[in-house]
């Protein structure tokens, strides 16, 4: 890696503190987030569901922050109550496709051989046929919605990237001399992978599943904006954007709020994923040039 | 040369067989019956039945398999149940519009992320730079059907200037290849940006400044050249988002592709339809993965060895 960019302290000093910065607005952002999504009926002014007709397509006003939509159902509450869905539905997909990740891609890069090559020509290669997204569509349209399925589906869609990170981990590790060491001493299998190997790749890992989190959530809600998510009348930010675009010309404040509301949760995720990047890869930020 | 796509091409056959067979066996995923699912609730069990016979789904599954073999081969997909036509026939009319707004996309990403990201390499940590990071990571977070509404309001509603949905014209395009493409455009961007900086750093870049050579000659004729090489690969990897993006776009500015078609079916549960939409798709996938490799290889010689 050759740059005729010195790196002088305070160069890097000022490009940490702007991503702490901005890792600061992003856990701020989380916090906020989390803080909704497990309080949502203590904090929702309204209850999100409740259909007020005389009252619909409020524009915003000191009764609703966030205006009503077209059944007069209050949106900040259906926006807070939705930050629910989102979060359980993101963390639940990088969790699952994570476990998904970690066992099978150990699995190929420590034993290689056959496996590897049934595991990554046959089995990723599969699941890199199709876009990720496409797969969770294709597999929500024929099980049919419901949040367990949604879970399903964007983890069938998201596993083969942990997958792929933690096989090529695996593989560069394998070979190091204190794996040898462990495995000399007569440590099994199963404790190589989980108590040496392991350890010495999370961090990569957890990097991806940062920024895997802010995938995720952009998968629910598309899933959602396409009427593949959670069923009505359950708030989602994706199906209330679906639901505002009728309304785009008279009230545009149906759809202004849950975008901003998407892709501020999208973005705190990308900012903390970068930020730990910095911190716990730094190899992978020289490699990407930030 | 010759060797190198033969080659290729046999790695991409098994990927073929793997999609089809994908493919085929989605209706089986439906819970229950899927004909019935079709018909509804109140269908007569006779006409269950003769629907079942219709669609070949009451012979076994091996030759089921086999039957649904013979039909991708010769261009059937099967009869869609609410457009009544041929499943194939939809897809054909349908596909030159998604191609069309994908490649507009495409343009469109390409031609905001190349100057953007050359610029940032250039001005690396200046003001430019990073504000450009700072807007990249900005459209990176900010969803393509959030931000197909966002411009409809601004350019269709508020000033007038573009349609607000449909085709015919290449105004129409404008605002769905923008929204398709933003994202592209961001990821584009990081990725020209290290690419170049990367370039910007060797040797041969030293040589034409020495040289004598413009500035302007030196980035775009000798360092964007080599730094496209590894972008070629990112954007054919990126294409299967950006295809599975048409679904979400097509659907906003109510074009008349593949994307909206698969939407329609599913809602209709139409499910031939759908399968022969996510065929289409996954196979455009593959194939433009084959065509990037090979484009790799012309724009690299290095690896056909």
């Amino acid at each position: 890696m050759a740059t005729n960019w010195p790196l002088t302290t305070d160069r890097l000093l000022t490009r940490l503190a702007r991503h702490n910065i901005l890792a600061a607005i992003g856990v701020v952002l989380v916090v906020i987030f989390l803080f909704a999504a497990i309080f949502a009926p203590w904090i929702a002014p309204y209850d999100p569901a409740h259909i007020d007709l005389p009252n619909r397509l409020e524009p915003p006003s000191r009764a609703h922050w966030c205006g009503t939509d077209e059944l007069g159902r209050d949106i900040l509450s259906r926006l807070i109550y939705g930050s629910r869905i989102s979060m359980f539905v993101g963390a639940s997909v990088v969790v699952l496709s994570l476990l998904l990740g970690l066992i099978v891609g150990s699995l190929a890069g420590y034993y290689g051989g056959g496996v590897d090559r049934f595991v990554n020509i046959v089995l990723m290669n599969a699941f890199l046929s199709f876009p990720g997204i496409l797969i969770a569509i294709a597999f929500v349209a024929f099980r049919g919605p419901g949040i367990f399925n949604l879970v399903l589906a964007l983890s069938l869609g998201g596993w083969v990237g942990y997958a792929r990170l933690v096989r090529a981990q695996v593989l560069a590790t394998r070979e190091r001399e204190y794996v040898e060491a462990a495995r000399a001493l007569g440590a099994h299998d199963w404790r190589v992978i989980t108590r040496h190997i392991l350890p010495n790749i999370i961090q990569p890992v957890i990097v991806q599943a940062a920024i895997g989190m802010a995938g995720a959530i952009l998968a629910e809600a598309t899933m959602s904006f396409l009427g593949l998510g959670v069923p009505p009348p359950t708030a989602s930010w994706g199906s209330m954007l679906n639901d505002g675009r009728s309304h785009l010309f008279d009230s545009p404040h149906l759809v202004l709020f849950p975008a901003v509301t998407v892709m501020l949760a999208v973005l705190a995720f990308n900012f903390i994923g970068d930020a730990l990047r910095d911190v716990l890869d730094p190899r992978s930020r020289i490699e990407a040039g930030l | 040369m010759l060797r190198y796509l033969l080659h290729r091409l046999l790695y991409t056959l098994p990927v073929i067989w793997l999609v089809v067979s994908i493919v085929f066996l989605l209706i089986h995923f439906v819970p229950g019956d899927p004909i019935q699912q079709m018909l509804g609730e109140g269908a007569a069990s006779a006409d269950i039945e003769s629907a079942r016979h219709a669609y070949g789904l009451d012979v076994p599954l091996g030759r089921q398999y086999l039957n649904y073999w013979k039909g991708v081969l010769h261009g059937d997909l099967g009869p869609s149940l609410r457009f009544n036509q041929g499943v194939s026939k939809l897809i054909a009319q349908r596909y030159p519009y998604t191609l069309q707004l994908t490649l507009a996309a495409l343009l469109v990403a390409i031609l905001l992320a190349i100057p953007a990201g050359v610029r940032s390499a250039r001005h690396r940590n200046q003001w430019d730079d990073r504000a450009l990071s700072v807007v990249s990571l900005f459209g990176l977070s900010f969803p393509n059907f959030a931000l197909g509404p966002v411009l409809i309001l601004l350019f269709s509603i508020q000033l007038g200037w573009l349609p607000v949905s449909g085709s015919g014209s290449w105004l129409h395009l404008i605002l769905p290849a923008i929204t398709m493409g933003g994202a592209l455009a961001a990821i584009l961007t990081r990725m020209v940006r290290t690419s170049m900086l990367e370039e910007l750093g060797q040797d041969y870049i030293r040589t034409a400044r020495a040289k004598g050579l413009p500035e302007r000659t030196v980035v775009y004729r000798h360092a964007l050249r080599n730094a496209m090489i590894p972008i070629v690969t990112v954007l054919g990897l990126q294409f299967g988002a950006l295809l599975a993006g048409a679904i979400v776009t097509e659907t906003i500015f109510s074009w008349p592709g593949i994307g909206r078609l698969t939407v329609q079916a599913i809602a209709n549960r139409d499910y031939y339809l759908v399968q022969g939409c996510i065929l289409a798709i996954g196979l455009t996938y593959v194939a433009v993965n084959f065509l990037t490799d090979f484009v790799y290889s012309i724009v690299n010689p290095r690896i056909r060895q």
